[in-house]
């Protein structure tokens, strides 16, 4: 086995899930009509008052963010698993946290980051101002990858079990909660005056720890599950 | 049986207690059991100590008058809720390394003690917060890393009873509780940035206590009373754990049968 073998290996498992992913368009758009639904109710329980709207804006686009990366985390491996193929990865003679890792940034390409370039756009219906549109779409980039990442785990821990989807949301969403302070916060900090330089660098350092240690603990608990 | 035979026979080793000898769930059962009574014992007679201090000797408070005496149990519920979380990590941790099955029975035991001292903690805040602060609930940075403490807990005793595989349900809630336990202190530091309005820590380590020594020894008593209650309570727990998983073997079913023929 070469020494660029494992990264072969991660590039292949990239570019299947990625042609899975534009096989079936459909459920790349429910994640994002999901996103713009959420975010549209917000203005009707609150009233359009654009003022309030334009405070609320950052925490409401993250939450809504948030829920539909968690949603979308139900496919990460159910397809896989049902077919068989999530087994033959586990039994491959590649580190099983890089595949993992693989399939978590092929999910983030195809989910995450069209949230991302959509966020601006719901943004401006907010009121937004255009320096805090860029932080938010700069926090979404830093704060969505770890939200896969620390959702993989949840999804993998869940695998196969009764009510998976609310039970993931248990595990999941508390664990989301720094991604959310510090995203919003940045984007709040920006609206206040501030500079988003200090949330961003956390958000950074968080995207880090969790693409060092997320892969190989979802990797656990996918063997976990497996067994 | 021949294996627990063999493994009784050196129960004691050189005078000292072979702690492997109780790292099985059937002779861990009866001893859990004495330990039980013994913390439950303890707990009752701290208690009534502390709860004496916390009424009859704590001076009033300067500025809160009589309502802080909700402090006694305030924090230590708070202080066992974190603490636990810690031992149930721990212990599921243990569980699986070393693929030992009490360990993760004990990390089972503990997390509804840990919720229930979450709780606590919470809903006495409440009562604290509304004649200190006139609100039952403000979204402070300790109230909210309480919550979340408690949320921790919910996920991870939803997800273990969501595995009908014991094994399964012990490796996957490990998994959980060590990437919570991971969690706690980044979640805790962000939402502290996040907002603080709650009263500073009074007791720490570093600095001598802004509190009186009294309000400080009823405090320290009773949090020694909630942590025997806790051992007591999670012993009584994982007896019944063991015996729910242990209901195949012939021990157990001696143990019921015995039990029927007593009564």
């Amino acid at each position: 086995m070469s020494a660029s073998a494992p990264l072969a290996a991660f590039a292949c498992v990239l570019r299947r899930d990625l042609l899975l992913a534009l096989r079936r368009r459909s459920d790349v758009a429910t994640t994002l009509f999901f996103f713009v639904i959420v975010v549209t109710l917000f203005p009707l329980g609150v009233g359009p008052e654009m003022s309030l709207l334009r405070t609320m804006a950052p925490g409401v686009l993250w939450v809504a963010a948030l829920l539909a990366s968690m949603l979308a985390l139900g496919r990460l491996f159910a397809g896989d698993y049902a077919d068989g193929t999530l087994e033959q990865l586990v039994l491959a003679p590649h580190p099983l946290g890089l595949l993992v890792g693989a399939k978590i940034a092929a999910h983030w390409l195809v989910t995450g980051l069209p949230l991302v370039l959509l966020a601006p756009l719901l943004g401006l219906a907010f009121d937004m101002r255009a320096e805090a549109l860029g932080t938010l779409t700069l926090s979404l980039l830093l704060g969505t990858p770890t939200l896969g990442l620390i959702g993989a785990i949840g999804a993998a821990l869940t695998l196969g079990l009764r009510g998976a989807g609310l039970l993931l949301s248990l595990l999941v969403l508390p664990l989301y909660i720094p991604v959310l302070i510090f995203g919003a916060g940045a984007v709040e900090a920006v609206a206040g005056g501030l500079g988003p330089g200090a949330h961003l660098s956390v958000l950074g350092a968080l995207l880090v720890l969790a693409l060092f240690f997320a892969p190989w603990a979802a990797a656990l608990a996918l063997r976990i599950s497996l067994e | 049986m021949d294996r627990h035979i063999r493994v009784g026979a050196r129960r004691r080793v050189r005078g000292a207690i072979n702690l492997y000898y109780y790292a099985a769930p059937r002779t861990f059962y009866p001893l859990a059991g004495r330990m039980a009574r013994v913390f439950y014992a303890v707990a009752v007679v701290l208690g009534a100590i502390g709860l004496y201090i916390a009424f009859f000797v704590a001076p009033t408070d300067a500025q809160q008058g009589e309502g802080y005496r909700i402090i006694f149990l305030h924090v230590p519920a708070a202080w066992m809720s974190m603490f636990l979380y810690v031992v149930m990590a721990f212990w599921a941790a243990v569980g699986l390394a070393f693929n030992t099955r009490l360990s993760s029975m004990m990390a089972q035991a503990i997390a509804p003690t840990g919720a229930w001292m979450a709780f606590l903690a919470l809903w006495t805040g409440a009562l604290w917060g509304k004649p200190m602060w006139g609100t039952w609930w403000v979204w402070d940075a300790r109230l909210t890393s309480e919550l979340i403490l408690l949320f921790l807990y919910l996920g991870f005793m939803a997800l273990q009873a969501a595995i009908d595989d014991p094994r399964r349900a012990d490796r996957a809630g490990a998994v959980l509780a060590i990437v919570g336990v991971v969690n706690v202190p980044i979640i805790y530091f962000s939402v502290q940035w996040w907002n603080t309005l709650h009263q500073g820590a009074s007791v720490s380590l570093t600095r001598s206590p802004s509190m009186a020594a009294t309000m400080l020894w009823g405090m320290l008593v009773m949090a020694l009373a909630f942590w025997m209650y806790c051992l007591g309570a999670t012993l009584t727990r994982v007896r019944a754990i063991i015996l729910e998983r242990e209901r195949r073997s012939d021990w157990a079913h001696e143990l019921a049968l015995g039990k029927e023929r007593d009564a």
